[in-house]
């Protein structure tokens, strides 16, 4: 530009004009802004990279800001939280703000990256965009894990557990590893200065680092064209026809394209404010006393269907389940643009990767909402929270209300339902009577089996009696409890009802 | 002015270029490079060794800890203890605290389990009318003894090593207990760690002297 300093300009013009004159950024910045996009992708779909980035700004702002007041050591990170929630002016709304921009970002991650891998955005030549973008994935939900530590309650104790557990499960070296996680033996204070040195400056410093390196591509190699179906991404002519395309029916990327992204933005900024006011901020819940073992430990929203696989998976399964699908996962991730970097790009023409979105959509909607009530736990409380329904003790012998007594005092009710309250780690027994004859009620409760444990030791027969005669009422009125046949030929003395032999008859001469 | 030189021609320019790049600066060039990474190096062999420190300080962790007199512990019962780890900072607050659950079979014979469920580490409950342990998390279930009852858990709860000692049951702990670290593996250090340890060390307690465990009262080893 040509600085024009005469003094008849105005005062800001000309101090614009002096930095300008020794920074001289105009240049690069101007091109970036004004550099033609193709026209259809001015879209509402193309808004969610700039809002993952909106957010990540708001999460250094919200975090630098707790950092002022924050106190990464064992002792005094909780209070110091309870401090920002309670006592610091606007501390909670930080906090929430922090929070819940934390969630939001990394909901609009993964849909930045479906909307991406839908898109064939990751074709010739935007392969390292996505392997970076792969990368920044896996750092953001690093930052979810490693913030979830910092809160420092049980939740977060018993987390560190959880990963200390995983870890040690690697062959060979798994105890070292978990002593360098945990930065020594046991989760203590050493163990949270050091997520305190990841969440703060490791994994953030690398994520700003790939974040700049992921814009500087998209704007060298474009954005990537709206897919039409039949037009083929080649090597050789791609570069050209893209060339073409953003100078034939191109707009420049401001203000063309950039109206969308600010609003949208705008209204993600609004989403998290709105969200962090009304709902507040994540705990810290309960004091992170290991010795305060009346805990149920949950890990936060995005990594509840992990808890939920891991409830699920059977033993023998487990460890090689834990170690191979996440490097699996991210070899599969990271290889995509390499293995299918051409070719189709519209999700017309590529059912797989609509089916595996969809796929995965649901899986992860599913395991998500069967981690949020846990069936597969018991419920701790129910044997002494929860009264038998009154229903079923009505014209009960006192030998089969003593069975309820036994029932809910032997804690049965924490794994079986009843009058659809209690745990539902196993089958619930409103019928139970109907599936189970007398004796297999015995076998079920004194020997256990079928993931239920045996109680043969730690029941009187005359509880296990009494339990028994209860289990056996417990069936609907127009049903009958089921009943082994050959009881009921003894009952009539060695006759069945139905036999034509008679006792005593004659029989037919062998021959 | 007409003494002044001509310009270089295009292949002299060339050759002084080339010349240029095997002169004496570029050699300079390529020392001073040679010398930052020295440099780099001696720094960063410190710093591994830096980070991987939590393994290779401080061993003492697995250390014989006094976690009550034997007559606390009645047969047949299965009581929640606290203990303080002997691995642990002022800074550390109540995470220092570790908790165990101590049963006794019989008069004299005790098994001290950690709490963590060998699943996942969650913190597993004692019910004393079902006489199970069991967790909240993924609902793994084990009997009385330990052993494993049911869900995903792949063996039964980690014990502690124990003995008992001047009528003071004691267990060896200190580290958390998973698939690789059990509970109290190891024999203790000073049998085995050079006599000299280094200073970092000297501030924790030491092992006490008799440190095999005794013949008395000692359950048998239950790692495993």
């Amino acid at each position: 530009m040509s600085p024009t300093m005469s003094p008849k300009r105005p005062w800001y013009q000309r101090a614009y004009d002096w930095l300008e004159r020794r920074i001289q950024i105009e240049g690069p910045i101007k091109d970036a802004a004004l550099h033609p996009v193709p026209r259809s992708t001015a879209s509402w779909w193309y808004v969610f990279g700039s809002a993952s980035l909106t957010l990540l700004i708001l999460q250094v702002v919200t975090g630098v800001l707790l950092g002022l007041v924050y106190q990464p050591t064992a002792a005094h990170a909780w209070e110091s939280l309870q401090m920002l929630n309670h006592e610091l002016p606007l501390g909670w709304f930080l906090r929430a703000m922090h929070g819940w921009g934390s969630n939001f970002m990394v909901a609009v991650v993964l849909i930045h990256m479906a909307q991406v891998f839908l898109f064939g955005a990751y074709k010739f030549p935007r392969e390292l965009t996505w392997i970076v973008g792969v990368f920044m994935l896996l750092m953001t939900l690093g930052m979810a894990f490693t913030g979830q530590v910092l809160r420092w309650d049980q939740d977060s104790y018993w987390g560190l557990g959880i990963g200390a557990s995983i870890m040690g499960r690697v062959p060979w070296i798994g105890g070292e590893l978990v002593h360098l996680l945990l930065g020594g033996p046991i989760i203590n204070g050493a163990t949270l200065t050091r997520f305190f040195a990841l969440h703060v400056f490791i994994i953030p410093g690398t994520l700003l680092a790939f974040t700049a390196l992921h814009v500087w591509m998209v704007l060298k190699l474009g954005v990537n064209e709206w897919p039409m179906p039949g037009r083929i991404v080649r090597r050789e002519t791609y570069i050209a026809e893209y060339n073409e395309l953003t100078h034939k029916d191109g707009i420049p990327f401001v203000p063309g394209a950039v109206w969308k992204d600010l609003f949208f933005s705008a209204a993600i900024l609004f989403a998290v404010a709105v969200c962090a006011a009304m709902f507040g901020p994540f705990g810290p819940k309960g004091v992170p006393d290991p010795t305060i073992i009346n805990t149920v430990p949950k890990p936060d929203f995005f990594f509840l269907w992990i808890y939920t696989v891991l409830s699920y998976l059977p033993p023998e399964m487990e460890t090689p389940f834990i170690l191979i699908v996440p490097v699996v996962a991210v070899v599969v991730l990271v290889a995509l643009p390499l293995v299918a970097g051409i070719g189709e790009k519209s999700l017309w023409r590529r059912p797989v990767a609509v089916v595996s979105v969809m796929f995965l959509a649901v899986c992860f909607g599913v395991w998500t909402h069967l981690g949020t009530y846990t069936p597969w736990s018991p419920e701790m409380s129910a044997w002494s929270g929860q009264s038998v329904p009154v229903n079923l003790l009505r014209n009960r012998t006192p030998l089969e209300r003593q069975g309820a007594n036994v029932f809910q005092g032997k804690q049965c009710r924490n794994c079986h339902a009843v009058g659809g309250r209690g745990g539902q780690r196993g089958p619930a027994l409103d019928e139970v009577a109907t599936r189970l004859t007398e004796d297999q009620l015995y076998r079920q409760v004194l020997l256990g089996g079928g993931n239920m444990p045996a109680y043969g030791s730690a029941l009187s027969p005359a509880e296990t009696t009494a339990l028994v005669q209860f289990l056996k009422t417990l069936h609907p009125p127009h049903l009958t409890p089921s009943a082994d046949a050959s009881r009921r030929v003894v009952e009539q003395v060695g006759v069945p009802p139905n036999s034509t032999v008679e006792r005593g008859g004659e029989q037919s001469p062998a021959r | 002015m007409d003494e002044k030189l001509p310009p270089p021609s295009k292949e002299e320019h060339e050759q002084r270029l080339e010349m240029d790049r095997v002169s004496r600066r570029t050699f300079l060039m390529n020392v001073g490079i040679a010398l930052n990474a020295l440099a780099a190096l001696a720094i960063a062999t410190p710093v591994v060794a830096y980070l991987l420190g939590p393994l290779l300080r401080r061993k003492e962790y697995r250390q014989w800890i006094e976690i009550g007199s034997v007559d606390d512990f009645p047969p047949g019962e299965t009581k929640l203890i606290t203990f303080t780890n002997p691995f642990s900072d002022p800074w550390d607050g109540e995470s220092a605290k570790v908790p165990a659950y101590v049963r006794s079979t019989s008069l004299g014979e005790f098994k001290v389990f950690a709490i963590n469920c060998a699943h996942l580490g969650c913190p597993v409950r004692w019910f004393a009318e079902s006489q199970l342990f069991m967790c909240p998390c993924h609902g793994g279930v084990y009997y009385a003894d330990g052993s494993r009852a049911s869900g995903p858990p792949e063996r039964g709860l980690f014990t502690y090593e124990s003995k008992v000692e001047g009528g003071k049951l004691l267990i060896k702990a200190g580290q958390l207990p998973t698939l690789r670290n059990r509970a109290g593996a190891g024999p203790c250090p000073s049998l085995t760690a050079p006599p000299n340890e280094p200073k970092l060390v000297a501030r924790i307690e030491q092992c006490r002297p008799p440190c095999r465990p005794s013949d008395r009262g000692t359950s048998a080893p239950t790692i495993g």
